[in-house]
């Protein structure tokens, strides 16, 4: 997993609360054998106005002109800002997927969906939750300033940018180390390794017949 | 104080317990099949990792294969939808280039991976046992600690041979007594969920205890076991007995000579000590359980046979009058009216809680020398395994099966969720050996009423529920 420690982007629009997974990523990709190459799809319904398909070229899909993701001026961005509640709904590991692929590191909103948000975190993505009334500033900056960047000092736990000077959240103090270091759930594990060991040396001597291979 | 048989198998398998409350547990057997292990193969692979214990895992396809035998002996080539034959390709690739044994879908062996584990003795007892599917608790009956996980964590398994778990609580529940006439493994799990719901277990690593569960074979106590997940537990387990380790001694896998006899001596141990505390337990009495259908689009909906569909008054809340509501216009039924009165379109005899060879013999029984009713539009057998189809055959049992009108196909997962072609049509009405009767399982807008198998055979031939004892009137 990639570390996390500061991170500096461009921010773009998801204006609206309750954000729900299938709208991230539509049903019919979750079919699809990857966990990379989601982020063309990410928002499909919203970002493409014919209707999306697994595995097909994008490159040639007539773009919604009125989605925000596709203007000009949020092209790169990192940042995702957003409403109350984003993913919700099923705990489909393809959202944060789609959302990494596409190129966001975080995302900020004044809330998320439980599954969601912890699924984010296995996926070196950081949710920042801050108060509504300065996720309404940040919207309004946003809209008045082309260009509009962030940035985000996640061991200090402070998001700054022009006209916004320090503004501090809360994370999980598990999950900050995890994402500061780069480690995922794999890595934290593996750092028992030399435990592990052990116990399967003993393991394998009180049960040696768990550890033949099977004969296919 | 004693310990639980989960307590045992958590104590043997706990390489580091944590300050958080969670533990690193030690993983014996993965079992892979294509639908959840593509992304975690590919995340080893990102990440440039190789698998942990290569022995601890054993791939089989299954959910998306095609149960008809003139695709089937095309093999992939056979499978006709592009998006199933690309996964089941991944399933074949990934397991060659990481050196995973892999049954091949040609093989007589392959079949439901909760089928096939416990009949080439993949799963043994005493062994922690986890799989992409949440069916795996299955495996529990055999006396170990089995249970179904996600992608993240089959990548996790993989990567580190262990799992990140929190210790789950005791529940036994203990079924005593002679069962009734007619009532299987199936029912009495159907009349437990109806008794404490889809959430009753949640939580919880549930033992069937009883002298009616010790009384079952081996495929009724994985049937038992398979629907522990449907009452919301992670974890089903049946204690060993003769019964146990009669059927696994005759497993290819199981060890042999001396490691027979000393996993035998160890095996005779994974029981819950006389004076173990259960941190939940309750009693449902065997002479209370009849054969159950379930009328609802939850498996905790469910009712005997003989009963009649819920009437909004009897809901003990508005929530569960308008859940009641709902699913009733979803099943297309009228509150109060009588379970015999449901008339099923097709019939599906199937499953890895119904498709064992004493599934497939409990459903010949019924149908011998009898006809599917004229109403029935379709009906399969599809058994769990290439293995249980052989046996099947040997006995005569699927010309039971073709001579009453119905349809014996190859193994797989086939209708119970409806991935590969074998599906409902929208208001299709299914009497169905499966474990989940949600919208949509069997194919959008179809309707499913899980049974026992030979509640599925009675109702082919009358055309309608009914038990089987009261066929021979109702025909
Ligand atoms: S038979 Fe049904 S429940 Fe069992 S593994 Fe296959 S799809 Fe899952």
């Amino acid at each position: 997993m990639e570390s996390f420690v500061v991170h500096e982007g461009l921010v773009a629009p998801m204006d609206r609360a309750n954000v729900d997974t299938d709208l991230i990523m539509p049903k019919q990709f979750l079919k699809s054998i990857r966990r990379s190459g989601f982020g063309p799809n990410l928002f499909d319904d919203l970002r493409y106005l014919d209707e999306g398909v697994p595995d097909a070229d994008n490159s040639n899909r007539p773009i919604n002109p009125d989605f925000p993701l596709n203007f000009p001026r949020y092209q790169g961005a990192s940042i995702l800002l957003t409403r109350e509640n984003f993913g919700c709904g099923s705990s489909r590991e393809h959202a944060p997927w789609a959302l990494v692929d596409y190129g966001f590191r975080a995302i900020i909103a004044p809330s998320f969906a439980d599954i969601f948000r912890s699924n984010c975190f296995k996926n070196g993505l950081l949710p920042i939750a801050l108060d509504s009334s300065v996720v309404d500033q940040l919207f309004a900056a946003l809209y008045e300033n082309e260009g509009f960047s962030l940035s985000i000092d996640l061991e200090r736990q402070v998001v700054a940018g022009s006209g916004f000077d320090r503004i501090a959240f809360e994370v999980d103090a598990f999950r900050k180390d995890c994402l500061l270091r780069g480690l995922d759930d794999i890595d934290i594990t593996l750092q028992s390794e030399a435990a592990i060991r052990r116990f399967e040396a003993k393991h394998k001597e009180l049960f040696p017949w768990v550890f033949d291979k099977v004969s296919i | 104080m004693g310990q639980t048989l989960y307590d045992k198998l958590w104590a043997s398998h706990l390489v580091e317990e944590r300050e958080d409350g969670t533990a690193l547990i030690y993983i014996d057997r993965q079992l892979l099949h294509e639908v959840t292990s593509p992304q975690a193969f590919e995340g080893l692979r990102l990440a440039g990792r190789q698998p942990w214990r290569i022995s601890a895992n054993v791939a089989v396809p299954d959910h998306n294969v095609s149960t008809v035998a003139a695709e089937r002996s095309q093999g992939l080539a056979g499978v006709q939808d592009d998006v199933s034959r690309i996964q089941l390709q991944t399933l074949d690739d990934n397991c060659a280039d990481f050196g995973i044994p892999e049954i091949p879908l040609d093989d007589i062996r392959q079949g439901i991976v909760h089928v096939m584990g416990p009949e080439q003795g993949a799963t043994l007892p005493g062994m922690t046992i986890v799989c992409g599917d949440s069916h795996t608790s299955t495996h529990g009956a055999l006396g170990a600690l089995a249970h179904g996980i996600g992608t993240s964590e089959v990548e996790h398994v993989l990567a580190t041979g262990c799992l990140i778990q929190r210790k789950m609580q005791n529940f036994r529940i203990t079924v005593e007594g002679d069962l009734n006439p007619g009532v299987t493994a199936k029912d009495i799990a159907l009349a437990i969920i109806g008794r404490i719901g889809t959430a009753g277990g949640t939580g919880c690593a549930i033992e069937f205890a009883g002298s009616a569960i010790t009384g079952l074979s081996m495929e009724g106590r994985m049937t038992l076991c398979n629907m522990a997940i449907e009452a919301g537990a992670r974890a089903g387990l049946v204690a060993v007995d003769d019964i146990t380790l009669n059927y696994v001694r005759g497993t290819p896998w199981a060890p042999t000579g001396e490691q027979w006899e000393k996993a035998e001596n160890y095996w005779g141990t994974l029981r819950s000590d006389a004076d173990a505390v259960f941190d939940r337990e309750i009693a449902v009495p065997a002479k209370e359980i009849v054969p159950q259908v379930t009328w609802g689009t939850s498996p905790e909906m469910v009712v005997g046979v003989d009963g009649r569909v819920p009437t909004l008054d009897e809901m003990p809340s508005e929530t569960a009058q308008s859940g009641l509501q709902r699913a009733l216009e979803y099943m297309g039924l009228e509150p109060g009216m009588l379970i015999t009165d449901i008339r099923p379109d097709v019939i599906f005899i199937g499953s890895c809680t119904n498709s064992r060879i004493e599934d497939i013999r409990a459903a010949a029984a019924v149908l011998k020398g009898r006809q599917i009713a004229s109403s029935i539009k379709q009906a399969l057998v599809v058994p769990g395994s290439g293995v249980v189809k052989a046996q099947a055959e040997a006995e005569g049992l699927h010309q039971i099966f073709i001579d009453a009108g119905m349809e014996w196909r190859e193994p797989g997962c086939s209708m119970c969720l409806a991935m590969n072609a074998d599906k409902l049509e929208p208001g299709q009405r299914c009497a169905s050996t499966s474990n989940r009767n949600f919208e949509g399982r069997q194919g959008a807008g179809g309707r499913t009423h899980l049974v026992s198998p030979a509640m599925a055979a009675a109702a082919a031939v009358a055309g309608h529920f009914v038990a089987v004892e009261h066929l021979e009137e109702a025909v």
